[in-house]
């Protein structure tokens, strides 16, 4: 969706300022949050590119004045709804109606090993690339009203494929219907003055992470 | 959108963001209630990310491929076996990339469009990574935000932005400070720091870490 989550190349944010000694919280609840959405996805009833799609979905005024974890427990609360942990009921009232059932809770002693587990989007499946390194490509223009991983300040642009990185699961199907639509994921490189303009450095250069989805031979 | 959408955004404007604590301990005893949370298990995640996890690891790693050329190679080859070999992997950490600097070649890494950041070698993300002013600017603009950032880089000297938009998650290598000659990979470790590691800082030489 064409949110304002969907950063790169604005202007007007203001300076980057780096905190000194920074907490890994600023406040337990910021704690509570983090553990809550990590412990809660333990249950499978939502995948990573749904949980990126619930934190996108905040309104855009609420979104850009809201904090990292405020986003969150957003994201969380919209999920544990929409997925049926949770009802919109209990959420408002704070109080179970009724037992979660047969869900069983993530363990204080599998902790470790769940936090250590792998769980790559590589995809182990034979499909062919649409492309290879060097090829010169070009970003769709598109405007998924759903989740996509292809940012605007890309679309139309010419890149180049950098790396072939290999096989992955596609975001944009996967948030929407948990279709995996296994497909290549390649690093493609965009001079910054075909991102930019004259205002790019002719030496400079951007990186994208981008799918066979998103991109045609140019 | 339909009116239950528009409903729901209207709730969402009219409730006020500086609760966030009390709606967060709400949420928790319902969990808990409801038999899908185990508070012990959020202690100890939190624990995991507040004490264990963090820059040091990635610093381990950069101290290493310092060292030992042989793991510099694999590092650069394959670098989530080379990170797996020295322990450390998982959660936003499963494909990851090493992003050499050089003199002429500098990277930096960000997420435009949420956060993502290696978690198993740099830690959860600080505040200015997840900024919108980072997270916009990053891409159009680097050097004035590096040089904002104390970093001033030479014309030339090429910038290359690595934009997290897949699962790849990426950590710069950085440059090996002079006058570090014959240091262990210990005393090495502790030069590098977590801003060098996303490429908007230099590891500094001993004695300008000293001011």
């Amino acid at each position: 969706m064409n949110g304002v989550h969907d950063m790169g190349g604005m202007h007007g944010m203001g300076p980057v300022v780096i905190e000194k000694d920074e907490p890994v919280f600023h406040a337990a609840w910021e704690a509570r949050v983090y553990a809550l959405q990590r412990v809660s996805s333990f249950h499978a009833r939502w995948n990573t590119d749904m949980s990126r799609f619930s934190r996108e979905r905040m309104p855009p005024a609420a979104y850009l004045a809201a904090t990292y974890y405020e986003r969150w427990l957003f994201g969380l609360q919209t999920l544990l709804v929409e997925q049926g942990l949770v009802t919109a009921q209990e959420l408002a009232t704070g109080r179970a109606a009724t037992k979660a059932g047969e869900a069983v809770a993530l363990r204080v002693s599998d902790v470790a090993a769940r936090m250590r587990g792998r769980s790559s989007a590589r995809v182990a499946a034979e499909v062919p690339p649409k492309f290879k390194p060097d090829d010169p490509v070009v970003a769709r223009r598109m405007n998924p009203v759903g989740h996509t991983r292809l940012p605007r300040y890309v679309r139309g642009r010419r890149g180049t494929i950098h790396i072939d990185h290999g096989v992955f699961t596609f975001p944009d199907s996967n948030a929407m219907s948990r279709d995996p639509k296994p497909q290549h994921c390649y690093s493609v490189r965009f001079t910054a003055r075909e991102l930019w303009g004259l205002e790019g450095i002719a030496r400079d250069s951007v990186y994208l992470d981008l799918f066979d989805d998103y991109l045609d031979a140019a | 959108m339909g009116n239950d959408h528009d409903k729901e955004h209207v709730r969402e404007h009219d409730k006020p963001l500086s609760g966030p604590a009390l709606r967060v301990k709400a949420l928790e005893s319902l969990l808990i209630e409801k038999g899908l949370v185990d508070p012990k298990a959020l202690d100890a995640i939190i624990d995991l990310y507040e004490t264990k996890v963090g820059p040091h690891n990635g610093a381990r790693i950069v101290a290493r491929a310092w060292t030992d050329p042989a793991y510099k190679r694999r590092l650069l080859a394959d670098a989530t076996a080379a990170i797996d070999e020295v322990g450390f992997g998982g959660s936003e950490g499963e494909d990851m990339i090493v992003l050499e600097n050089a003199p002429k070649v500098h990277n930096v890494v960000v997420c435009t469009l949420c956060s993502c950041y290696p978690w198993p070698v740099l830690g959860l993300p600080p505040v200015w990574y997840k900024s919108s002013a980072y997270r916009a600017r990053a891409v159009i603009d680097p050097r004035g935000v590096l040089k904002e950032l104390g970093l001033e880089l030479n014309d030339d000297v090429e910038v290359r932005v690595w934009d997290s938009t897949a699962e790849l998650r990426y950590l710069v290598l950085p440059e090996r400070p002079a006058g570090t000659e014959g240091w262990t990979e210990e005393q090495l470790a502790a030069l590098v720091t977590r801003d060098a590691m996303v490429g908007v800082a230099k590891v500094l030489p001993p004695e300008a870490t000293d001011r």
